[in-house]
């Protein structure tokens, strides 16, 4: 009878998954498979020969510019991050910390305005307002601070501004939910037993928003690194990321096995810096 | 009288479905097009005339193209629009089938643009030309000396630095360098490469942008660049009455001469109406709207589009100069797979400069 009930109870628990393990089976599993089948394959002379080898692999380690593209995402992701998190800390402190409470909605509300318009959208008007003759350097002229527009427009200036824009509000939201819930006794505590206030942030508020730190931190690499349209609107084409050599591949030459090839070194870089971050920051406290 | 009433409605409802079908496989065809049949001033009245729904579907480039192909059932398409110099793959992969020359107006087209070592295999026509133009030198004329724009080598001095864009694809781009260093794009090898790769990146440092077609429309119209180099009456034209200063040429060493060929699948669920918009697209009327589509404008195939083209169109597409551009102008490089490995990766190396 215990036996009959625990089997039912698993055949109810497997009739709740099944839709979740379909979808990931027919949305991730297969057409994972099937990019890492195609990485395998081969293309000769415009025609993809199904021979099983590693050339796509090998290319990509022989030809300086795929590293170079592998390099250029790496430093533009890493530097987007690092001046979000720098950015989006002191908005997400003050609107926990400083903003009265009924006030804190409208707050978060207008600091994640800008995910309202479209991502293409933002890109362009970002151009128009970065470009030589744009708003900026417009004003810049007419109050007399420089003598010639500045070139930020087409350069990797411009591609970390339209991300950090965006990425600012994904950070402040991931760090202001951790900040809430902190107790405000530890600081408290802190401050009773003789800290000051930047001791009380370096050693009690900082450490325990670090999971949130995390998540954003680790949400804004996987997203930037692999984006194809920020660079290639505001980036001006003078240097090639890793998304933009795998547009290439697709769109020019319609060479699939070396775009799958690409996807999975990309795909592995996002692996590894999981693990670095599961690792050393303890990811799983985020939970 | 329930049970009746019952089959009664299912018999009405599967007549209905029958004959929705049918109408739906009748009037309807699916076109892989680029942007500028999109236009309703293009493609509406085709439609009425023929009482046909259009469904149209953007790409950019062969290899989109293919890869939509790929992924979709035989009978899907019934038009594809495509590269010219793209038609023999497409062809020899059974892509494209047989339409009858006897059906279209190819007298009336200018001969370098019939095209039949593209299109014509086995005797047999698989594509026509519908539009044509030219990567070249676009510019400013009121930012640059328009007399410099004739002689392509001026951007690899000094002289514009900074102020000019460059159109981010190989194969023209790499064929117009060659044509500036005196070479036959038809004749390339990879033993060019090395003297091309020298004056490209000499190119890249004098270059402000490498653009995509919508950046390099953008960069020019807003004064970001003064010159776009592989651009053309493509980028200038559609602008030509709001923006009469940006202007196109051909230089002295020549440009290079694009084409988008159409063609009916071989596969095709409505062959009849598959032609007929090809008899239309190439028809002088199909061919004035297509050549001054909002999207951008091109020059038309058939000759006698110039009846329905407006002095001020015909002189942003210098339509008088057709037969000597034409004489001047050289084809896309043609490369096989190894030498377009090799170009791709110069233009890859270039970008990363």
């Amino acid at each position: 009878m215990r036996d009959k009930l625990s089997r039912e109870h698993e055949v109810r628990a497997w009739r709740f998954v099944l839709p979740a393990l379909l979808w990931t089976l027919i949305f991730f599993v297969m057409p994972f498979g099937f990019m890492v089948v195609m990485s395998l394959w081969d293309r000769i002379d415009n025609v993809i020969v199904r021979t099983w080898n590693l050339n796509q692999y090998r290319e990509f380690l022989l030809k300086p510019y795929y590293w170079q593209a592998l390099v250029n995402s790496l430093q533009l992701t890493v530097t987007v991050t690092l001046v979000s998190l720098v950015l989006a800390y002191p908005l997400a402190w003050i609107i926990a910390m400083r903003v009265p409470e009924r006030w804190q909605r409208l707050a978060l509300l207008l600091a994640i305005i800008p995910f309202w318009t479209s991502y293409v959208v933002r890109s362009y008007a970002w151009l128009l307002i970065l470009a030589r003759n744009g708003l900026l350097n417009k004003a810049l002229l007419a109050t007399g601070l420089v003598d010639l527009p500045l070139e930020i427009a087409a350069t990797r200036y411009a591609t970390v501004t339209g991300f950090v824009h965006f990425f600012v509000m994904l950070l402040t939201l991931t760090i202001y939910a951790n900040l809430k819930q902190l107790s405000p006794n530890h600081v408290r505590a802190a401050a009773d037993l003789g800290a000051g206030p930047v001791r009380c942030f370096l050693h009690i508020t900082l450490p325990l928003t670090l999971p949130g730190i995390m998540v954003g931190a680790f949400l804004t690499f996987v997203l930037c690194i692999g984006d194809y349209i920020t660079p290639q609107i505001l980036g001006g084409g003078n240097e090639l990321v890793l998304p933009q050599v795998i547009m290439m591949q697709i769109s020019r030459r319609a060479d699939f096995p070396s775009a799958a090839a690409l996807s999975i070194v990309l795909m592995l870089v996002v692996s590894l810096v999981y693990l670095l971050c599961a690792r050393w920051l303890r990811l799983e406290r985020a939970r | 009288m329930k049970t009746s009433a019952f089959i009664s409605t299912l018999l009405c409802t599967v007549t209905g479905l029958s004959l929705s079908s049918a109408v739906y496989a009748v009037d309807e065809i699916n076109a892989l097009v680029w942007c500028d049949h999109t236009d309703p001033e293009f493609i509406e009245p085709f439609e009425k005339a023929n009482n046909v729904k259009v469904n149209l579907k953007e790409f950019e480039g062969t290899g989109a193209a293919l890869s939509i192909i790929e992924q979709s059932q035989p009978g899907d398409w019934d038009v594809l629009v495509v590269d010219g110099v793209d038609v023999p793959r497409l062809v020899k992969a059974g892509i494209l089938g047989q339409m009858p020359a006897e059906a279209l107006p190819l007298d009336d087209f200018f001969p370098e643009l019939l095209m039949e070592d593209k299109h014509v295999h086995d005797g047999k026509l698989y594509a026509v030309t519908e539009l044509f133009g030219y990567n070249t030198i676009a510019f400013d004329r009121t930012r640059v000396d328009p007399q410099d724009m004739t002689d392509m080598t001026v951007l690899w001095s000094d002289k514009y630095k900074g102020r000019i864009a460059l159109y981010d694809w190989y194969l023209p781009m790499i064929g117009l360098v060659s044509m500036g260093l005196g070479k036959e794009t038809a004749s390339l090898s990879v033993d060019d490469l090395p003297e091309i790769r020298d004056t490209l990146f000499k190119l890249k440092e004098n270059t402000a942008q490498v653009t995509d077609v919508v950046a390099s429309q953008t960069v020019l119209a807003t004064g970001e660049v003064d010159i776009l180099f592989g651009g053309g009456e493509w980028l200038t034209a559609v602008l030509s009455e709001e923006m009469p200063d940006l202007d196109w040429v051909l230089p002295e060493q020549g440009g290079l001469r694009w084409s988008q060929s159409v063609g009916v699948f071989a596969d095709a669920g409505n062959p009849e109406m598959a032609l007929k918009f090809v008899q239309y697209i190439v028809s002088p009327a199909g061919q004035a709207a297509l050549a001054t589509s909002s999207c951008y404008w091109a020059m038309p195939a058939n000759r006698q589009t110039a009846e329905l083209l407006t002095a001020q169109q015909k002189s942003a597409l210098r339509w008088d100069e057709q037969v000597e551009y034409l004489s001047r102008a050289q084809l896309y490089p043609e490369p096989g797979g190894e030498l377009d490995e090799a170009m791709q990766d110069l233009w890859n190396e270039m970008l990363q400069q």
